[in-house]
């Protein structure tokens, strides 16, 4: 018994020996997590936001791509800013990740007394946008999007929408319309996009504009209808539903999906994980994923990413002036 | 009919083959386990594990993680009940009357009456969700806003209007857990609020369980070592066959009406998916308490008290279950992570689930089953173990309860901010308990408060600033009214009291 015991004791000492040699002797990168992975979420539990960034993680660890795994942690508080600011003052900067959203551009122009400046944030991988579509529920009766225009306006200002707050990415779109097709709207904020959906399958909400990943189970069950998207192009799992462009407007609104570094991360941290995110893009998985979810690819280095980020910033500011948010 | 029972018999025997047997065996276990531990709950048992999950087909590893789910619903009163400290934030009403039970050495009562209620109410649950799942769900839908709000104010009234208490006192404490519940972002307009010297760790809000954790575990150990200067709190923890039989017995015969209000109700507050199991068990408490023949003994270990939280987890985490599996909505924080699970397995959570993945569904619902017996046993055959633990020292346990609470605290949010203001609402836990103030109405308005706001705010935004909403719409007017009722009702008593008196003077005169 004591013998068998101390074998296997030996045996294991032996291959985690061997274990940590081959791992010490074949460096895949100059450099290496050495200890878990802050894999901050700049959304609550549960939202689009953080199924998107388990998903990777669940991907990372399948494949087994990380030395050290990624450990999420979400903090939604404040639009993103809890994460934002976690970010900015991460004592450890280069185990310090971030899976963001609109608000990453947003959150800063509305606080600007958060003195946060995305520019000094460390570009990693872009893994795809996200469009918006506009749903409403089938008892409705409502099939296209001049029956919906008709509609809202004989309600006088009296239509209720739901979505997630004021300055979120769905405000945005909605105020656009509200600006553009010269409708009033009632727009009552919630917490998540969960509990917007909730609420418009309830229909005690008339409806939403959501992205077609949190709809996607009331849509095949045919619970709500899709009757505009907010796309360049028309979206390959909802073919029939029309854009903004094809009614002659210039106007797409996507929610992006990307990982972001710490500010002040070192190269060789940032490089690791471009890589790192790079093969989870290309992994079938993830392809699969942004396939079903309606996700569109948006691929572009680290330079691109950061003009990207501009040009991002001086769009939202004029849309968030528009709103008066 | 018997068509659910084919499927459900289907279901059953899917969670009982070997592999789904094994990890409904792990899984209860390490979820009782991570339940007892303060701070982490089933929320961090499942979204910890969860990528473990992709060894295994997504019907087991779904059943693994509702294992866990279980197990986690019932280790929360372990420490609730032993060391006072809520193991989860489930089990924060446990301790009300769970932690008074354990100090007149009567642990083994407050711990079979746990694992008892929390087995029927676990049962209950079960079979209401086999039996109306799909009328249940169109139930939750029916629940807007004003709804809910109205709700949230049936659940505060239950509270203030006991009688029992000094009420003046129980407002006050309310208040407190709603301005501490008002912390951070507001979520209509989306502006910071109440951020006290700008500290950065103000803007997640305060965590209701780094209060919960301040107040029962920090606030409760000074207390002690105040009141009994280091002795031996617990004499009489004995432990035998016979006295778990006398325990159950007298468990279930003063914790009955506990046991069915917790079923019932926590079933139903956890299909909704604004609630959840944490104010299913506290209003399960209120209206136990409210109904007891004698409000006044809760508080003070009543079996009763442990019986309607414990029933009323387990309920409603089933419960919980049910908008997530027919809607695709989560019910709960840990539905939210087993919905993205979910995602992540291929599958696409919402209307069509039940039809589409039948197999995956019942397997789960069979595994709920399964999952409740096999918690019930592992859990009464630990009890021992939790009971010997009593037996030390309080100066031993004073550092043991110390250290969980600092790390219990520090596990919720990750943040060392939350540990000092945990510690801070010890010491003020203290004090206002010397001054004998009620600190449970607090506890209640911190977890209430954050979905009462949001709600009352978004009906006024619907009606557009006129309060008749919560009157005119058919399921939330009936509720406002039972409510306003019940937070008039020691209004009322008094006014009679002094009619009584007055009449009783008048022939004297």
């Amino acid at each position: 018994m004591k013998l068998t015991r101390r074998i296997a004791l030996g045996f294991m000492f032996a291959t985690g020996m061997m274990a940590s040699v081959v791992t010490t002797t074949t460096p895949a990168h100059a450099w290496e997590p050495t200890k878990p992975i802050d894999f901050v979420i700049m959304a609550g539990a549960g939202g689009g936001a953080d199924q998107i960034a388990r998903f990777l993680q669940s991907v990372a660890e399948k494949k087994d791509l990380t030395v050290r795994p990624l450990v999420p942690n979400n903090k939604g508080g404040g639009s993103g800013a809890e994460a934002l600011i976690a970010l900015n003052g991460a004592s450890d900067k280069d185990h310090s990740i971030l899976v963001t959203l609109n608000s990453f551009f947003t959150t800063p122009i509305r606080q600007p007394n958060l003195g946060i400046d995305i520019q000094t944030f460390t570009p990693v991988t872009m893994m795809g946008v996200d469009p918006f579509v506009l749903w409403v529920h089938k008892d409705s009766g409502i099939k296209t999007f001049e029956d919906w225009l008709a509609k809202v306006k004989a309600d006088n200002g009296e239509y209720v929408m739901g979505g997630t707050g004021k300055g979120q990415e769905d405000s945005i779109v909605i105020a656009w319309m509200e600006k553009n097709f010269d409708i009033k709207i009632k727009y009552i904020p919630y917490k998540g996009g969960g509990a917007v959906a909730k609420d418009l399958a309830g229909q005690q909400i008339m409806a939403s504009v959501n992205n077609p990943a949190e709809a996607k189970g009331f849509f095949e069950s045919g619970d709500v209808v899709p009757l505009i998207a907010f796309s360049d192009e028309r979206l390959p799992n909802l073919p029939d539903t029309r854009t903004v462009k094809e009614l002659g407007k210039d106007f797409s609104y996507y929610n992006q999906r990307a990982v972001v570094g710490a500010p002040g991360m070192s190269d060789e941290a940032a490089a690791y994980y471009r890589d790192l995110f790079g093969k989870i893009y290309d992994t079938e998985e993830w392809q699969n994923y942004m396939k079903s979810e309606s996700l569109e690819p948006l691929p572009m280095d680290a330079a691109t990413q950061k003009e990207y980020w501009k040009t991002q910033v001086d769009r939202h500011n004029e849309l968030l002036k528009a709103i008066g948010g | 009919m018997m068509e659910i029972l084919g499927l459900l018999s289907d279901g059953l025997w899917l969670s009982l083959q070997p592999t789904n047997l094994i990890l409904i065996l792990i899984g209860v276990t390490l979820g009782l386990f991570i339940g007892a531990m303060p701070g982490l709950g089933s929320v961090n048992g499942v979204a910890i594990l969860l990528p473990i999950t992709f060894l295994v087909p997504p019907a087991s590893a779904i059943i693994f993680l509702a294992a866990i789910y279980y197990g986690a619903m019932y280790g929360g009163a372990i420490s609730s009940i032993t060391l006072g400290i809520p193991g989860a934030s489930t089990a924060v009403a446990t301790t009300f009357d769970g932690r008074p039970l354990a100090l007149s050495g009567r642990a083994s009562l407050a711990l079979i009456t746990a694992a008892i209620a929390s087995f029927i109410g676990g049962t209950v649950s079960n079979v209401l969700f086999t039996a109306f799942a799909p009328p249940l769900a169109s139930v939750a839908l029916s629940f807007g806003n004003p709804e809910i709000f109205a709700l949230m104010l049936l659940a505060f009234a239950t509270f203030v209007g006991l009688g029992g208490d000094d009420i003046p006192k129980t407002v006050f404490s309310i208040c407190i857990g709603l301005v501490f519940a008002a912390v951070g972002y507001d979520e209509i307009s989306g502006a910071p609020r109440l951020i006290f010297f700008d500290i950065s760790g103000f803007l997640h809000g305060v965590n209701f369980l780094v209060l919960a954790i301040g107040v029962y575990g920090i606030g409760e150990m000074l207390w002690t070592i105040d009141s009994t200067r280091g002795k031996i709190t617990s004499t009489d923890a004995k432990m035998s066959v016979k006295g778990i039989a006398s325990d159950a017995k007298e468990g279930m015969k003063r914790g009955w009406k506990g046991t069915a209000i917790g079923s019932f109700l926590g079933f139903f507050v956890g299909i909704l998916p604004a609630a959840g199991a944490t104010p299913g068990s506290l209003m399960s408490y209120g209206v136990a308490k409210m109904v007891a023949r004698n409000p006044k003994e809760f508080g003070k270990g009543h079996p009763g008290g442990v019986a309607a939280p414990e029933a009323a987890n387990n309920s409603a985490s089933t419960g919980s279950m049910l908008p997530m599996l027919t809607l695709g909505i989560p019910g709960s924080p840990t539905t939210a992570i087993l919905l993205g699970g979910m995602v992540i397995w291929g599958l696409t959570p919402g209307p069509r689930l039940f039809t589409d993945q039948s197999e995956f569904v019942w397997g789960l619902i069979g595994s709920f089953y399964v999952s409740n017996f096999f918690a019930l046993v592992i859990n009464i055959a630990f009890i021992p173990l939790f009971i010997w633990m009593l037996r030390m020292p309080f100066t031993i346990l004073a550092p043991m309860i110390f250290v969980l609470s600092v790390v219990g605290g520090y596990a919720a949010t990750k943040d060392m901010h939350d540990v000092w203001l945990m510690l801070g609402f010890g010491l003020g836990a203290f004090f206002l308990r010397k001054l004998d103030y009620p600190l449970a109405p607090a506890v209640l308005a911190i977890v209430l408060g954050p979905i009462a706001e949001p709600t009352l705010r978004q009906s006024l935004l619907l009606s557009s600033g006129d309060p008749s909403i919560f009157f005119t719409r058919a399921i939330a007017g009936p509720i406002t009214v039972i409510a306003i009722i019940l937070i008039l009702l020691p209004l009322f008593k008094i006014i009679w009291t002094k009619i009584k008196s007055s009449s009783a003077e008048t022939p004297a005169q």
